[in-house]
């Protein structure tokens, strides 16, 4: 397929055209003006799934907005104002709740698929570095939404984890004063979420462009990883990629919908309806499910780490847990720079597709020690598995991609398939 | 160029350059002075810091009992120890301790423990009467303090913190 031209027809669009280009701008960036290399799988939905949430979340959260009262005495009752009286509150509340859990699905299927394609390498390096500040973002967003509801999960949670700043020496508790407004989390502190609650989102959409312009630039990655080589390896992404895409909608939709209308709550913490009590602190505080491997990370270290041979302690637990926690998403960025294989795909790296799968099962192991109490052999499990993850990143990736020898690669995409069908 | 307007003093630099240094000097330190108050917002308001004391009557506690009171928004245990905790708390060695301190100097009577009751890991509130050192046992991640307050066990850095007080009479605090 070639790339067609935008010749549009009517005089209206012409019209528009001539002084502002935004018809030409969509047909070459989600239109037919589009190449797609035509081998794209189903792995390769969850990006526009994302946007979609994106899109949702902040539908549903401006209107939760005209209904909320980010006051520490009002903001629970407020709430459960919006799940019994307003008009249809339940629903908005329980799409927004979930699509928080909906928007980590997705973009955690998005990450791995990046992953295990090696759509980080050359040249999408700042396309995947750009995909990480949006994760970052999307996690501070989501913590200070679910602070909002002012339960008790909402009120510990926010404690333990802006309490991670005051582990940093000498400045520590100036930061914590400076982040909660007061001695402690509280009215200030809840204001101050909310207005970054709503900011946020639409800084995650200012990302998401340069995303998308990086993804423009050299196009999509694909499953066999090599670079197309001409028209017989593309189509245009609309029809083709916007049929596919509207496939993947649908069956997400469904999902979606049965979470919001059959299990609402699954996903969250019967603590939070309890309303935030500044004096006690609920038995066993977990943090949202899509925090758990990296609250197992933080907790993983136990010890503190002193100067071999002496009782001078250089790192305490504490500082250790949150610059672990901390690193194991910024390693992320250096991906591009631990992996020296030119092989993209890890369907021809024997070796690297062996260790993305223990990658998987070790990030699973993490989720599952994260939301348990720290009892018995669990905290040498989690310490193993938070070893192991850093391993894997500053340790295997370079290693395996130096030693690896990779399977002969396919000579275009067009080929095998021709083949195959013949 | 038409006119010169560069004139050389010798070294390199000319007038162009110094008027260039000092407009984006002035530029740095006045955007720097816009930010300011745009940062420090965000730190505890007068109101906030106008309530930082608080008084306790402490003629109602019994010996062997807590009460808790809110001081700066945080929760303060206060304990009239028994005599067996005093004895404990007095008899640690320094050396078992994380963050060695001794009891008297966390006490001023030592019948009177006031300490503040946030765990010195990440913020959550101790449980008396509990743990493996029979102070408290903060139960987010496993921390045991002794009858003293001090971190004996656990992913904790430090002792839990004495607020500033004084006994205004036999009965009664101020803390802050
Ligand atoms: C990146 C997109 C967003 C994410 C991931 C997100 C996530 C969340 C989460 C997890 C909660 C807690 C839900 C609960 O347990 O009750 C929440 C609450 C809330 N969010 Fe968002 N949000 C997003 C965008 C927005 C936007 C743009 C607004 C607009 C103001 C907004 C307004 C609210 C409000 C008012 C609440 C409190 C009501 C409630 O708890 O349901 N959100 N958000
Ligand atoms: S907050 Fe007390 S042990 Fe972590």
């Amino acid at each position: 397929m070639s790339e067609s031209k935008f010749q549009p027809k009517s005089k209206i669009v012409q019209w528009i055209e001539y002084r502002l280009p935004i018809f030409s701008l969509m047909h070459a960036a989600v239109g037919p003006g589009y190449p797609t290399p035509k081998n794209l799988n189903y792995w390769w939905n969850f990006g526009s799934l994302a946007g979609l949430v994106l899109v949702v979340q902040i539908i549903t959260g401006i209107v939760l907005a005209m209904h909320y009262t980010p006051t520490a005495d009002l903001a629970f009752a407020s709430v459960e104002h919006i799940m019994r009286d307003v008009n249809y509150g339940w629903l908005l509340r329980y799409v927004h709740a979930n699509g928080g859990s909906m928007f980590f699905i997705v973009v955690y299927i998005h990450i791995f698929r990046g992953l295990y394609y090696g759509s980080y390498k050359a040249p999408r390096e700042l396309l995947w570095m750009l995909g990480v500040v949006i994760l970052l973002l999307m996690m501070a967003t989501a913590f200070m939404g679910y602070v909002l509801p002012w339960g008790q999960m909402s009120f510990w949670g926010a404690t333990v984890i802006t309490s991670m700043f005051g582990a940093i020496p000498f400045i520590g508790d100036a930061i914590l004063a400076f982040l909660w407004g007061d001695f402690a989390v509280g009215n200030a502190t809840l204001n101050r979420f909310f207005s970054l609650h709503y900011l946020l989102p639409f800084v995650i959409v200012g990302v998401v462009i340069l995303h998308m312009w990086a993804l423009h630039q050299h196009g999509s990655n694909n499953p066999l990883g090599i670079d197309t080589k001409g028209p017989q390896d593309k189509v245009p992404f609309h029809p083709y990629y916007t049929a596919k895409d509207a496939f993947g909608v649908t069956v997400f939709i469904m999902f979606f919908a049965a979470m919001v209308f059959y299990e609402p709550n699954l996903l969250g913490h019967p603590d939070n309806y309890i309303p935030a009590d500044r004096l006690s602190t609920p038995g066993h505080i977990v943090p949202e499910w899509y925090y758990l491997p990296f609250y197992a990370i933080l907790r993983a270290i136990t010890f503190d780490i002193s100067i071999p041979g002496t009782n001078i302690v250089i790192i305490t637990a504490k500082l250790a847990g949150v610059i672990l926690m901390l690193g194991s998403i910024l390693v992320l960025f250096l991906l591009p720079w631990l992996d020296f294989s030119k092989v993209r795909s890890a369907t021809f790296r024997p070796l690297y597709k062996q260790i993305y799968w223990l990658l998987v099962i070790d990030v699973i192991v993490l989720g599952y020690v994260g939301a348990q109490k720290p009892e018995g052999i669990l905290p040498t499990v989690g310490l193993i598995a938070t070893a192991y993850y850093f391993i894997h990143f500053l340790v295997l990736m370079p290693i395996i991609s130096k030693v690896e020898k990779p399977k002969p690669l396919p000579e275009s995409i067009s080929n095998p398939v021709i083949k195959a069908a013949e | 160029m038409a006119t010169d307007d560069s004139s050389d003093s010798g070294d390199g630099a000319t007038r162009r350059d110094f008027i260039h240094i000092a407009s984006m000097g002035l530029g740095a330190v006045a955007v720097g002075a816009a930010m300011w108050p745009l940062i420090d917002q965000m730190n505890p308001s007068a109101e906030v810091l106008a309530m930082s004391t608080t008084e306790v009557d402490l003629s109602a506690i019994e010996v062997g009992q807590s009460i808790t009171v809110v001081w700066r928004k945080k929760p303060v245990f206060i304990r009239r120890r028994t005599a067996a905790e005093i004895a404990e708390a007095q008899a640690v060695s320094l050396a078992d301790l994380p963050d060695p301190e001794t009891d008297a100097d966390r006490v001023q009577k030592p019948e009177w423990l006031v300490m503040v009751g946030v765990c010195t890991h990440l913020g959550c509130v101790p449980l008396g009467e509990q743990g493996e050192y029979g102070g408290w046992f903060c139960p987010c991640h496993g921390s045991h303090y002794d009858t003293s307050g001090r971190i004996r066990k656990g992913p904790a850095p430090n002792n839990l913190e004495v607020p500033q007080y004084v006994f205004i009479d036999d009965n009664k605090i101020l803390i802050g």
